[in-house]
């Protein structure tokens, strides 16, 4: 799924950028030719609304896959302040521990919950923009139709901030790469918790 | 190595697979590392700017990207509320004059000589003698002031006026049970729309805007206005309309457009 969701980001950032560049929201900024999807306006816009099935069904599937199964209160919750202050500062005192890729820190928990948050309101944000009158009460909620287009590219700005750190740290602990292609560690199925297994270790020594 | 409880999972098989494989390739395993994965995600980006290659050209890629469009009218049609009304605007909202938009320059706009214009009509309509515009201004006028919401992201307020384009079907006897109703324009423009959104409260054969007979650049004499669909598909400077059950592709579908372009 999450290989999956990689490609559709990919078409519908890439093309997104193709479709702004028609009518920018912000002066200055034009996405170069080069990066993005589509040489004409047209290709950009079949290539939005043709990956934005993969991305939604592949998105509905992931979410109810996670909380049917209790993975995402298992993984992303509990987070705390305290949590998330003292990963902060492990991080600082480069000391974050990478040898349990199945555990989430504090900072990861947030962040992969903000961007979950954030993949949910960039649908509802496009289906406003798409159909700003058939959804009319979902897009009042947004204000106007240029709000709507401000909100969208927010969520897009938000998600290219992620993915840039999101990739870059992936890159630095190689060995998490690897757990995404083979499927992670393996779990002794007999132990709880980490703290447990130790004590269990320790116990028999 | 501290390791938690696997989450459960319905896609991880309960045996997994033999990690000894690991162990046996462990210099292959530490050959990994962190500088070469860059340098080949470096090269891998590199590449494709070197080609700088648009595939969505490609016959087999426009053939999937065009499916996916056609699916998409059909999703659209689908969830198209025929009754369902656009929100509408005050008197001050409008923008004067409304935004220009064709596929030209506004220089290039050939103004229609409304003494001679007529309206063709063709197709499943059993009376199909032409309209000249003094007799289509004597039709009652509906007035909608509507947003115009153009493909490339821009919009504006603006308030349009003349007759409802579903009581001009029933008066010229058209078959309301047929697919699409088919606009000619003088520029040689084409454009169609499916019969809902025709029959649809808030699709008018706009002949003024704010108050005014139209100007050139806008459609003058006749032009469609319809709260459903894109700008696009608001033909202008109509001269001739056609109910069919034939499905044509248009100025803009030819070219990959989406066809049904409802908002």
């Amino acid at each position: 799924m999450h290989w999956i969701n990689a490609v559709a980001i990919f078409i519908m950032i890439g093309s997104g950028w193709k479709i702004y560049n028609d009518d920018v929201i912000l002066g200055w900024l034009h996405f170069p030719d080069s990066i993005v999807i589509g040489k004409w306006a047209q290709y950009g816009l079949q290539w939005h609304f043709f990956g934005m099935w993969i991305f939604v069904l592949n998105g509905l599937a992931y979410l109810t896959y996670g909380i049917a199964t209790g993975r995402f209160r298992q993984k992303l919750f509990p987070v705390s302040l305290r949590d998330i202050l003292s990963t902060v500062n492990d991080a600082l005192h480069f000391r974050l521990a990478h040898d349990d890729l199945t555990h989430y820190n504090a900072v990861q928990k947030i962040l992969y919950l903000g961007v979950m948050t954030i993949g949910v309101l960039i649908v509802i944000s496009g289906l406003a923009l798409w159909k700003p009158v058939q959804f009319s009460e979902l897009a009042a909620l947004f204000g106007s139709f240029q709000a709507t287009r401000v909100v969208h590219f927010l969520c897009m700005t938000a998600i290219v901030g992620f993915l840039l750190v999101h990739i870059s740290l992936a890159l630095l602990v190689p060995q998490s790469l690897v757990a995404m292609v083979t499927g992670g560690p393996v779990v002794d199925e007999g132990s709880a918790h980490p703290a447990e297994a130790a004590a269990e270790a320790e116990a028999t020594h | 190595m501290s390791i938690r409880t696997r989450t459960p999972s319905i896609f991880r098989p309960r045996n997994t697979v033999d990690q000894g494989v690991l162990t046996q390739n462990r210099a292959l395993l530490d050959d990994i590392n962190r500088r070469n994965v860059l340098r080949g995600a470096i090269s891998l980006g590199a590449l494709s700017l070197l080609t700088g290659c648009d595939v969505s050209e490609d016959d087999s890629v426009q053939k999937v990207l065009r499916t996916v469009s056609a699916w998409n009218d059909r999703v659209q049609a689908t969830i198209f509320r025929p009754h369902h009304l656009a929100p509408t605007y005050s008197a001050s909202q409008v923008v004067k004059p409304p935004r220009f938009n064709a596929y030209y320059d506004i220089e290039d706009v050939k103004p229609i000589d409304g003494a001679t214009w007529k309206l063709e009509l063709a197709g499943r309509i059993d009376n199909k003698q032409p309209w000249t515009a003094q007799q289509i201004y004597q039709l009652p006028e509906q007035e909608i002031i509507i947003k115009h919401i153009c493909v490339e992201g821009w919009d504006y307020i603006g308030q349009w006026s003349g007759p409802n384009l579903r009581d001009f079907l029933q008066r010229v006897g058209a078959d309301l049970t047929a697919k699409y109703v088919y606009f000619i324009c003088n520029d040689d423009y084409t454009e169609s729309i499916d019969m809902a959104t025709a029959l649809h409260p808030q699709t008018i054969l706009a002949t003024k805007y704010a108050g005014d007979v139209l100007a050139d650049p806008f459609g003058y004499p006749l032009r469609l206005r319809t709260s459903t669909k894109l700008g696009y598909k608001n033909a202008k400077w109509i001269k001739a309309i056609e109910v069919t059950n034939d499905f044509r592709e248009t100025f803009w579908s030819k070219q990959g457009f989406n066809w049904f372009a409802g908002i």
